[in-house]
């Protein structure tokens, strides 16, 4: 006999879906099927089963090869390593539970560690545009039962976030929204005809880098002032009926992702889109909201605001935390050759950082907690793999809107593994040892 | 467990009607003894004063709001970090600190209890990973319940039976503490870009007016027989005005009973009053309410109050008073952070700067002081900012120095730029009262936790209560030289008891107690209409499932205590 698991949470990118029905063997020991998830959702807790997996921490050694090792000799390396070290980087955090993520915390300030989490390359410029100007926003919730507006602005939710437009934003039949999308206008704002801009009611087809400028077209097109014929490459009467468009909703909402956050401008796009909502909240009510990609990305910042005080690019080297993005940030510490150990958890910074940022992990100090073999665990010389989060273990995870949703335990890990938490809470007790800590 | 007896101090207990007699007290088990073993560790308290431990009713410390206030306020950190030290985890924050140190600061300060004033049901799990973060002190938290559209449905017909049940749910699966109201329709609205201004504003849709959330809310708690009694932020917060509608609101409990087995005696708390005591008809007219609001409390013993006082500081206003943080924005241009909350509620967050060079904030300041002046009742009237609206709870030495000094006072309004329009548009200068030590232990420990229905744990020294107690470097017996010593003697204590453990020695941590986190367990008759009700919600509504939606287990709450309640019986 199998068992279904019903309400279980997809540990993938930040839509955090939690209608997922796995089912598993009777003994629990492994997965077979996965319902309602997306393709990508569904590979997620599939990839778990894979039989060739790594389950045993490996040591690089001096000719290259991998030696199988303890997770206690794994333990002391990582402790030994963070004592020594000078200014560890500890990156990522983004793909585990809030709960590994607070006993990670409590070993950077033992260690005075840079702190960072994967908004350092994805939606930090969006935070720093927040604390500009701030951010009315809402729950996904709310999307379904009122918006009858909905902007996906240099994001391609589509693909990125399949389940997003069926469970929150364009399909749903929400209670002020009985007619579902046919309730809903539709603009996105791209430069290629994306799967999610070809069912758009209005595809506004906008020059490569130039989303600042027709943001500010928008805003002037709200007042009714003039407008040059052409802004961003695209006329002023479509510019006009899109802003006409989104004043007349009852409710709307901007969706926005890397299209605008790590394209040229950065956080002022992020700024001026925020400006565009506090301005049609004068006409109507309008949010706006992030498409955060890691499933605890948004956990992440969350625990490093309420325990250090700020949400990513965190510097506790002098014993207390500071933040200055470019200066405290990972990229630019590695590249200024800044950091004399790496700790990497929860994230791939070796296939998403640019090379000369990766090329200094593997000449120094280095482990990857990550139950997958990435180009991370490549170049690090300890990899540590650990049980699937949201797979094998539950634990605390926020949603891209901010709601948090305890994820569940669905099959055992294979014998032996330990999660993040586990393994950082021995990490943690060994470096309180080796610092004389309380 | 360590023994300890206090000697020697002059001790203020509401409770025992103690009036600064010299008094020992006697600490086993973690309770208040009768007497201890010859072992118990003597701390002398000779010339200070000996209280019962702090308790803080209203304060928003825990939860995504102030979560948000300190992701998109870097520049409140500045000046305010602290580093690792001894036993305390760095902090940082000046108006919004990090969870570590709001702990440290209230047990420094002699608090040992304090509640969160607005939990939205959907983020319970977020408000209480801060809650467990959060040392030392003991805290619960208050759901939001007047912009509910269950609560908005079923008061629409009066279905009070119906709403108990399904306050009793909310409670046990966020685990929640009390029933709060904030802008009772006002919020919803706002979901439209409306608002509720008066107590007979209809709210869209639900065609329900918020007179009828509140009197309906009242009626739910008292047949379940809270703790608390409903605790009430009204329409038309901060404008001039406002009064009026508070007036109105508080008229709403007209006729009303407490009905509990907890000491009770209110059924309306109305909080951060400051805000709400208005009167004026623009910001050029603005003047003091605070008569006419203290007036009616005086009259009406089923209400009490706590204060709201602006202490003058750069701070961030936050609140699930969404429009009006919208509202606040239009006024100071700074930025404005919202976030709506599907079916339930909504939060504003706006930083704000209470300047002494202008005149509305020094108004509001006098306001703030008025109304504990004004008030007869100490049991009914509790010192708070509304943390961290009209100032951080680290002022709360200030608020006293400025209570127990009409010196102070005088020293603070002749520093305002426009102090003329302060004397002429409240009565602060003619108030001569000065707080007694005892009417602070009424103010900021026996009456709080009587209100709260906590009058049996907490808040005095009586043999058999909770171990909290606070020594202050006060000594009663001598006249105050500087009002500002007042300020320093209620900044840090000597000596601080959690539980009977020793938290605080000499203004330092110098250990972390067992924090609980205080819950209300109601056992209710079965209804299965609510559970239909709730499970439809969830199936067409929410945009997660029922069975994510409880705050469960040991990462969330790791040491609980609940409140029992067995409301099966009516």
């Amino acid at each position: 006999m199998t068992k279904t698991i019903t309400d279980v949470i997809c540990p993938f990118c930040g839509t955090l879906c939690d209608d997922i029905e796995v089912v598993v063997s009777d003994d629990g020991k492994q997965l077979l099927e996965v319902y309602n998830a997306c393709v990508i959702g569904s590979e997620k807790f599939l990839h778990s089963q894979a039989k060739d997996r790594v389950t045993k921490p490996r040591m690089r050694q001096d000719d290259g090869t991998w030696k199988d090792v303890s997770y206690d000799e794994a333990a002391d390396y990582t402790a030994q390593m963070l004592a020594k070290a000078k200014k560890p980087l500890m990156y990522g955090w983004s793909s585990t539970n809030c709960e590994a993520q607070s006993v990670g915390n409590e070993i950077a300030e033992i260690s005075r560690a840079c702190c960072d989490n994967t908004a350092a390359v994805c939606h930090g410029t969006t935070l720093i545009a927040v604390q500009d100007i701030g951010l009315p926003t809402c729950t996904l919730g709310e999307v379904k039962n009122r918006a009858d507006r909905i902007i996906f602005w240099g994001c391609n939710p589509a693909h990125a976030h399949p389940r997003h437009m069926s469970r929150y934003s364009i399909f749903p039949r929400g209670f002020f929204t009985g007619k579902g999308q046919m309730s809903r206008k539709m603009i996105v704002i791209d430069p290629r005809v994306t799967d999610t801009a070809k069912m758009a009611d209005v595809h506004l087809q906008i020059e490569q880098g130039k989303d600042y400028e027709l943001l500010n077209a928008l805003r002037v097109a709200f007042k009714g002032e003039w407008l040059p014929d052409v802004v961003a490459g695209i006329p002023k009467e479509k510019i006009r009926e899109a802003a006409d468009m989104m004043k007349s909703g009852r409710f709307g909402i901007i969706f926005f992702g890397m299209g605008v956050t790590q394209s040229l401008s950065k956080n002022h796009n992020i700024d001026i889109a925020i400006a565009v909502t506090k301005d049609l909240n004068e006409y109507t009510k309008f949010s706006i909201m992030p498409m955060r990609g890691h499933y605890n990305v948004t956990g992440s910042g969350e625990v490093f605001a309420w325990q250090f005080g700020f949400p990513y690019s965190i510097d506790l080297t002098r014993g207390f935390a500071r933040y200055n993005p470019g200066d405290t940030s990972s990229i630019d510490l590695l590249v200024r050759g800044e950091v004399d150990a790496m700790f990497t958890i929860g994230s791939d910074p070796g296939a998403h950082f640019p090379i000369s940022a990766v090329k200094p992990i593997a000449n120094m100090p280095s482990v990857c907690i990550d139950p997958h073999l990435t180009p991370t665990s490549g170049v690090s010389k300890l990899h540590v793999p650990v049980a699937f989060n949201g797979v094998e273990t539950g634990g605390n995870c926020y949603r891209m809107d901010n709601v948090p949703i305890d994820c569940r335990k669905v099959v055992e890990p294979p014998a032996g593994m330990l999660t993040d938490e586990q393994f950082l809470v021995m990490v943690r007790d060994r470096l309180k040892k080796l610092k004389g800590a309380a | 467990m360590s023994e300890y007896i206090i000697k020697n101090g002059s001790v203020f207990d509401p409770v025992q009607g103690i009036k600064g007699d010299k008094k020992d007290i006697a600490i086993k088990d973690g309770k208040i003894a009768d007497k201890v073993s010859s072992a118990a560790k003597v701390i002398d308290a000779s010339g200070k004063t000996v209280m019962a431990g702090a308790v803080e009713i209203h304060a928003h410390i825990a939860g995504p709001k102030v979560n948000l206030g300190r992701i998109y306020r870097p520049e409140d950190k500045l000046f305010s970090c602290t580093p690792t030290k001894g036993m305390e985890r760095m902090g940082g924050g000046a108006s919004i600190p990090t969870t570590f140190k709001t702990g440290y600061e209230y047990a420094k300060m002699g608090y040992t209890t304090a509640m969160e004033a607005a939990m939205p049901p959907m983020f319970a799990k977020h408000v209480h990973e801060e809650i467990r973060d959060t040392p030392i002190i003991d805290e619960g938290a208050f759901p939001v319940f007047g912009n509910n559209w269950f609560v908005l449905e079923y008061l629409k017909n009066h279905e009070i039976e119906n709403t108990a049940a399904y306050i009793a749910w909310l409670l046990r699966v966020t685990k929640g503490y009390a029933v709060k109201v904030v802008n009772p329709g006002g919020t919803e609205a706002w979901a439209w870009g409306l608002n509720c201004l008066s107590v007979n504003d209809p709210v869209p849709y639900f065609d329900i007016t918020p007179a009828e959330i509140v009197k309906g809310l009242i009626e739910a708690n008292e047949y379940l027989g809270l703790p608390h009694s409903v605790h009430i932020h009204p329409n038309n917060l901060g404008n001039p005005g406002c009064y009026e509608t508070t007036l109105d609101t508080l008229r709403l409990a007209e006729g009303m009973k407490a009905k509990n087995k907890f000491g009770r005696e209110s059924v309306m708390h109305l909080t951060h009053t400051q805000f709400h005591s208005y009167k004026g008809t623009n910001w050029g007219d603005f003047e003091s309410g605070a008569k006419e609001i203290t007036d009616y409390v005086n009259q009406n013993k089923n209400i009490t109050i706590d204060t709201g006082n602006v202490t003058l500081d750069e701070t961030t206003t936050m609140t699930a008073d969404g429009p009006f943080e919208h509202h606040l924005t239009g006024l100071n241009h700074l930025k404005w952070a919202n976030c709506d909350v599907e079916l339930e509620t909504c939060a504003g967050v706006v930083p704000y700067i209470y300047s002494p060079n202008i005149s509305v904030c020094a108004i509001q300041w006098a306001i703030g002081l008025e109304i504990p002046l004004m008030m007869k009742d100490p049991m009914r009237c509790y010192i708070t900012t509304d943390h961290p609206n009209a100032g951080p709870f680290t002022r709360y030495p200030r608020v006293i120095k400025w209570l127990m000094s009409k010196k102070a006072r005088d020293t603070q309004i002749n520093a305002f730029k426009h102090k003329d329009k302060v004397l002429s548009q409240t009565s602060i200068g003619s108030l001569d009262k000065e707080l007694s030590l005892y009417e602070l232990a009424q103010m900021t420990r026996a009456g709080p936790a009587k209100t709260l229905g906590l009058g049996h744990m907490c808040g005095g020294l009586k043999p058999g209560m909770d171990a909290d107690v606070a020594v202050y470097n006060f000594n009663p017996d001598k006249p105050v030289a500087n009002p500002d010593d007042i300020e320093t003697a209620f900044s840090r204590c000597a000596h601080v008891f959690k539980s009977g453990v020793e938290v605080v020695k000499h203004g330092e941590i110098v250990g972390t107690g067992h924090k609980r986190t205080l819950w209300v367990n109601v056992k209710v008759n079965d209804n299965p209409q609510v559970m239909r009700d709730i499970n439809e919600k969830f199936i067409k509504y929410y945009s997660m499932t029922q069975a994510n939606y409880e705050a469960l287990g040991h990462h969330f709450v790791p040491n609980p205590y609940a409140l029992e309640v067995d409301a099966t019986h009516v």
